[in-house]
């Protein structure tokens, strides 16, 4: 089913959830929301549930307006973070609970909950009361409640934030595997944006209320249109650097008082037009620890100190000053960085990001 | 650093501080006793003399002044039906106030806790505020309301003054402050998500109350109900002012009917009265003591 979006708005005197957000999910495509808390990934889930009303702007199942149409009748699944099972019926009577609403035949409802159940690998829990099972298999259940009714959209508000980190891995690939598999439309609202970047055909990145981006997710890595997206998506977050762009002799450099680079033709003389300070990102991973021996172009490489080094299992994030700006990189464990040793950096120029600081819009991807 | 702050817990409590949580269990019971004592002593008093013909102090005493005297004669009411007529309107006040209160309360909870409308800040408060004055400054003009009532063609003879059904509506009425409070409180406390997933499933909003969240604050809903229930069974102001005669009272009216005021009071025989008029209760409270004691402890957990 496809689902369109448009300028949808939400306010409850003064307090705005969602701002004019227009998002149009083609059939069979499942569409992230990410942002961080309290940026209304919620409040438009719940409009597009019509559990909320919207104060603005419509949302079409498939061409057709449904504003006024009741939860019930939107053909909706819906699984939440914290659940949501009724913990006085038992497995069973949760995941029939929407078919026995329908007044199906009883030998219907029993069939059709085994094999949902079967599905999401719980069918021989149906006996069993909420309170007895694991977070995870409660989550299951709760997916469970939401497909046996065979749905053309299914909502995910952060469904497996309360699950622990191993079991969430598991769970993401079968979510995302269901819904291939299923083919059903999907939204899965989020803030781990890791969550978002490997489960979602699009992702939609709000920002208090507002639309920051809407696009797949390799464009939102590689080509952020806002300074937002560029620091929230990607883990560990982009460093930023406020830097003059100078041309001299041909070159352009970025330069404040810490940093002084040569960076691309093709990417500085887009940001020429903004005079005075811009904001620089690069990566983490956009940067490469370089050897005493090895010879990288002037113009090209950073020195600093190591201050804080975090180790991450294959690689240590390792926080350097650069003459006072904080830069953070990721490192080889192997190279054994520690605390106080001086450090070279290399910088892979060609990828790096350029934000005009007052818009805080791209001056690369407009 | 927080390890450190858990090990004290983890380690074996050594002798001193086992001697110390002694002293402090010691002095934990000693206080219970000592303050129950006078309750305990009262309700001994109350057995003695309800199966003696004279009591001094907790002694009961015989015509020659000796320690004896036991006799059944204070009980010869059971047989009397007047009695039974009184236990039986005890019980339909209270059971009417039981299952109104519990309707009322669960329902208006519901509402004021979920639903947005014109007024629910001011009926809250309202409701708070009359909860604050005491029935006797209504009688009066309740009085009038259930004359009013009972002028009313056919149903108002079962609602109106010197009725079972006036009385127990006064008490619904005077008990719902409360009620609806208490039952705000349970459903405030339960999450958005089960009644939006309800919703999604397809209930309509009655269905969502009544089979979804219902099941939820029972354990809310069983203890109003047996507040209300001992509200109704000992109500004594409310039944007094708008009865008149033997065949409407209840219980703590027909008890102070026995006290007369121109024949001499048989005190043990009223003694007898009030521990016969305990016993459902107390029968009660035995069943239902552990349920009581998970309900004041745990909320409206163990569902
Ligand atoms: N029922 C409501 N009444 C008033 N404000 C609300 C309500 N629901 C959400 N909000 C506000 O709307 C904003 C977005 O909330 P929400 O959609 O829950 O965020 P998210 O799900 O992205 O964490 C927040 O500022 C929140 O306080
Ligand atoms: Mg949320």
């Amino acid at each position: 089913m496809r689902v369109e979006i448009e300028n949808l708005s939400k306010s409850w005197d003064g307090v705005i959830g969602a701002d004019n957000i227009t998002i149009d999910i083609p059939d069979g495509d499942m569409v992230a929301f990410l942002g961080p808390s309290g940026c209304g990934k919620t409040t438009t889930l719940l409009m597009v549930a019509g559990i909320y009303k919207p104060t603005g702007g419509t949302i079409s199942f498939d061409g057709r307006v449904v504003n006024e149409v009741a939860p019930k009748d939107r053909g909706i699944g819906m699984v939440f973070q914290s659940y949501a099972l009724y913990p006085h019926m038992s497995v069973f009577g949760n995941i029939s609970y929407p078919l026995r609403l329908q007044k199906l035949d009883k030998g219907d409802i029993k069939q059709k909950v085994q094999k949902v159940a079967d599905m999401m690998g719980i069918g021989d829990l149906l006996d069993r009361k909420i309170a007895q099972l694991s977070g995870g298999q409660q989550q299951r259940v709760s997916l469970g409640r939401a497909l046996v009714k065979e749905p053309q959209l299914l909502l995910f508000d952060e469904p497996l934030s309360n699950l622990d980190a191993r079991l969430r891995l598991t769970m993401r690939g079968e979510i995302k595997r269901l819904q291939k598999d299923l083919g059903i439309t999907s939204i899965y609202v989020t803030h781990d944006q890791i969550e978002a970047m490997t489960m979602a055909d699009r992702i939609a990145v709000m920002s208090k209320g507002v639309l920051q981006a809407y696009d797949v997710p390799e464009a939102l890595y590689d080509r952020p249109k806002t300074l937002f997206v560029a620091g929230f998506v990607g883990n560990p977050p982009m460093n930023f650097f406020d830097v003059e762009i100078m041309s001299t002799n041909g070159e352009f450099r970025a330069r404040s008082e810490a940093i002084d680079l040569v960076i691309p033709r093709d990417r500085a003389e887009k940001a020429a037009a903004v005079k005075g300070k811009i904001t620089m990102g690069l990566r983490p991973e956009d940067v490469t620890f370089a050897d005493e021996s090895s010879s990288a172009g002037a113009g090209l490489t950073l020195t600093g100190v190591a201050e804080v080094v975090e180790p991450l299992g294959r690689e240590d994030l390792v926080g350097v000053s650069i003459n006072g700006v904080e830069m953070r990189v990721l490192v080889d464990k192997t190279k054994g960085v520690r605390v106080g040793n001086n450090i070279t950096l290399v910088v892979n120029t060609s990828k790096l990001q350029l934000f005009d600081p007052e818009t805080e819009q791209s001056l690369l991807w407009a | 650093m927080t390890t450190t702050e858990i090990e004290p817990q983890l380690q074996p409590a050594g002798p001193l501080h086992k001697t110390r949580e002694k002293m402090g269990r010691r002095f934990a019971y000693g206080f219970l006793i000592l303050s129950i004592t006078p309750i305990l002593i009262g309700y001994t008093w109350l057995v003695i003399a309800t199966i003696s013909t004279r009591t001094e102090g907790l002694l009961p005493r015989n015509a020659q002044g000796g320690i004896g005297g036991f006799t059944l004669r204070n009980w010869d009411f059971v047989t009397d039906s007047a009695i039974w007529n009184a236990m039986l309107n005890s019980l339909l006040i209270a059971v009417a106030m039981v299952i109104g209160v519990g309707i009322a309360s669960t329902a208006g909870g519901y509402a004021l806790s979920r639903m947005k409308f014109a007024g629910r800040k001011t009926f809250l408060s309202m409701t708070l505020v009359l909860h604050a004055f005491k029935a006797e400054m209504l009688l009066i003009a309740i009085f009038f309301v259930l004359r009013f009532l009972g002028d009313i063609p056919v149903i108002g003879n079962y609602i109106g003054f010197n009725t079972v059904g006036g009385v127990a509506l006064v008490m619904i009425a005077l008990e719902l402050p409360l009620g609806i409070w208490l039952m705000k409180g349970f459903f405030d406390n339960l999450p958005w998500d089960m009644e939006r997933a309800a919703l999604i499933d397809g209930a309509s909003r009655f269905r969502v109350w009544w089979q979804i969240m219902l099941p939820q604050v029972r354990p809310g809903l069983a203890a109003l109900s047996l507040f209300t229930f001992i509200a109704g069974w000992n109500a004594y102001l409310v039944p007094f002012t708008f009865t008149v005669g033997t065949k409407v009272a209840n219980m703590p009216v027909f008890l102070n009917q026995l006290i007369s005021d121109t024949a001499p009071t048989n005190w043990n025989a009223v003694a007898a009265v009030g521990l016969f008029q305990m016993i459902p209760l107390l029968i009660f409270f035995i069943f239902t003591q552990e349920l009581l004691l998970n309900i004041y402890a745990g909320g409206s957990k163990g569902t």
